[in-house]
């Protein structure tokens, strides 16, 4: 009931706006290359798919997010693991990767382009590096949270160290990794786009800029509108498999049943 | 006498906490026979938690020797249970693999323990919850979870720490009637602490009574009500007797905190 007047509602809402947006472009003769009415958006967007640029270049980016995902996640999960269980990992290597991190990796990225070409490589590369700190630090952290009555429990049963990571703090990180990848995709995202802000022959990053280069103003709110779509997308990729992992989290589940 | 199954000897406890040093026990001695159901009482903070981290292996002593079955304790030992004062239940096991937990810990057989954890689920009542988890259940119900988890691997010493201080009034009662159940079931050597005194007068063949911190056995109260008690056997003047002995004893300490 409540939720179909609720559809309504953010439609109409989103018509009114879209409509209040040519309105002003027109009746203030806003030059198209400067803002474009929302018509002209859609008729780019349309061209680009028809023509089928749009679908290969989202393809691509997709294909380097993905990748720097799992690169990324990959080095974060196992960084996090290390710096948890071992106190010398800690000392040692974890003050070098804070100031890495606190180093703005978009200045990395022309010297990441150099190092791995103008290819896929160096987009992979590039969002893996923006994607691990997160990740990285809730894997820490939710191996530390581990309930300390409950490794007293594990202890008095005679459980191993091995044990006790496996059957207690892994499974109990698993809500704070599965946040750390909520907000590693689209930082993977953000690194890929960037990637190829730098160099690249592929990719809606790349195309952005190309049709600045042409003041194809109307083709690129077409692509920005991509890129947010891509995202949320990638997000609800996430939300997916948090409810496929996280099935015993009274949290997840009382969320999903109040949608 | 039966032989005995724990024996305390001379047993004290100091934490070191920031250059200054807290003592917990002072000079713990008791011992416990096979198959007996003792009760510890003592005022909050009197060390008796620590005294069941002590005898779980968890925590060497600063002094003194504790034994279990005749060998000395060096470190946690697959031959007792241990019930903490949560119900402590893993949330992403079920309820049938929380209570084999320690089953999957110490590699025994999983087909022929699953039986004996249905059938352990059945006598407390936890029919049909088998495949739930833990937040699906009460309180209560997860407490007795952690009670047959305990007892999944058979161990022939159960050392409890206030099991049931976190429930109500009613459901204790219940409880307590359960645990005897179990115990006149499966006879095993049990120590209980709790800060209820009619509830460790009527589980318990002994009542030890602890002092304020740093804690020492003050009494040694044996309760003479026949097995099984109903919950009718609180009105006995045995029972009367025993909960009146002791409460005397914290008032001439300076008074209980329960
Ligand atoms: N890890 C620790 N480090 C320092 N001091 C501690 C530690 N654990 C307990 N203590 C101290 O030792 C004393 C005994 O603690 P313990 O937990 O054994 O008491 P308790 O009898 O179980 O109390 P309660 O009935 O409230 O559970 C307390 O005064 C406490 O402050
Ligand atoms: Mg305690």
């Amino acid at each position: 009931m409540t939720s179909t007047r609720n559809v309504a509602l953010t439609i109409g809402l989103l018509c009114v706006s879209l409509a209040g947006w040519e309105g002003a472009v027109r009746l203030l003769a806003v030059p198209i290359y400067i803002v474009p009415p929302p018509s002209r958006v859609v008729v780019a967007l349309w061209r680009g798919f028809a023509s089928g640029l749009y679908p290969r270049h989202l393809v691509y980016t997709l294909t380097e997010t993905v990748l720097g995902f799992l690169l990324g996640a990959a080095l974060g999960f196992s960084l996090g693991i290390a710096v948890a269980s071992s106190r010398y990992i800690e000392y040692f290597v974890y003050p070098y990767i804070v100031m890495f991190q606190s180093l703005p990796k978009v200045a990395l990225a022309p010297l990441i382009v150099i190092w791995f070409g103008l290819g896929l490589a160096s987009k992979v590369v590039n969002a893996a590096l923006v994607a691990f700190f997160p990740l990285m630090v809730n894997t820490m952290v939710g191996l530390r949270s581990a309930d300390e009555d409950r490794v007293s429990l594990m202890r008095a049963l005679a459980a191993s160290e091995p044990q006790i990571f496996w059957m207690l703090r892994l499974p109990g990180a698993l809500p704070f990794v599965m946040a750390g990848l909520d907000v590693a995709v689209i930082l993977a995202l953000i690194g890929a786009i960037v990637g190829e802000f730098v160099g690249a022959q592929h990719g809606l990053g790349m195309l952005i800029q190309s049709m600045n280069f042409t003041m194809d103003v109307s083709g690129q709110f077409s692509v920005l509108l991509l890129l947010s779509v891509l995202g949320l997308a990638l997000n609800k990729g996430i939300a997916v498999l948090r409810r496929r992992v996280l099935f015993w989290d009274p949290s997840v589940k009382s969320r999903s049943d109040a949608l | 006498m039966a032989a005995t199954a724990i024996s305390v000897a001379g047993v004290a406890m100091r934490y070191a906490a920031r250059g200054a040093s807290v003592a917990a026990l002072a000079d713990m001695s008791f011992d416990v026979a096979e198959r007996e159901f003792v009760a510890i009482v003592g005022p909050s903070g009197c060390g008796k938690s620590t005294l069941l981290k002590i005898l779980a292996g968890l925590l060497p002593p600063t002094r003194g020797e504790a034994r279990l079955r005749g060998t000395p304790i060096a470190g946690p030992r697959r031959d007792i249970g241990v019930v903490f004062q949560a119900p402590v239940l893993f949330p992403w096991r079920t309820v049938l693999d929380n209570v084999l937990l320690p089953v999957d810990v110490q590699g025994l057989p999983r087909d022929r323990h699953r039986r004996a954890a249905l059938d352990l689920l059945a006598l407390v009542g936890l029919e049909g919850f088998e495949q739930r988890y833990p937040w699906e259940l009460s309180g209560g119900m997860q407490q007795r979870v952690s009670i047959i988890r305990a007892l999944i691997h058979d161990p022939a010493m159960l050392l409890m720490d206030e099991p049931f201080g976190a429930l109500d009034a009613m459901t204790r009662e219940l409880m307590n009637l359960e645990l005897q159940r179990i115990w006149l079931e499966r006879k095993k050597t049990v120590l209980f602490i709790t800060h209820s005194i009619p509830e460790a007068v009527f589980l318990a063949d002994r009542v030890l009574v602890m002092t304020p911190r740093p804690g020492a056995i003050m009494d040694d109260v044996a309760v003479r009500l026949p097995r099984p008690r109903s919950l009718d056997a609180m009105s006995t003047s045995e029972f009367g007797g025993c909960v009146a002995r002791i409460r005397a004893r914290f008032n001439a300490q300076g008074g209980v905190d329960a």
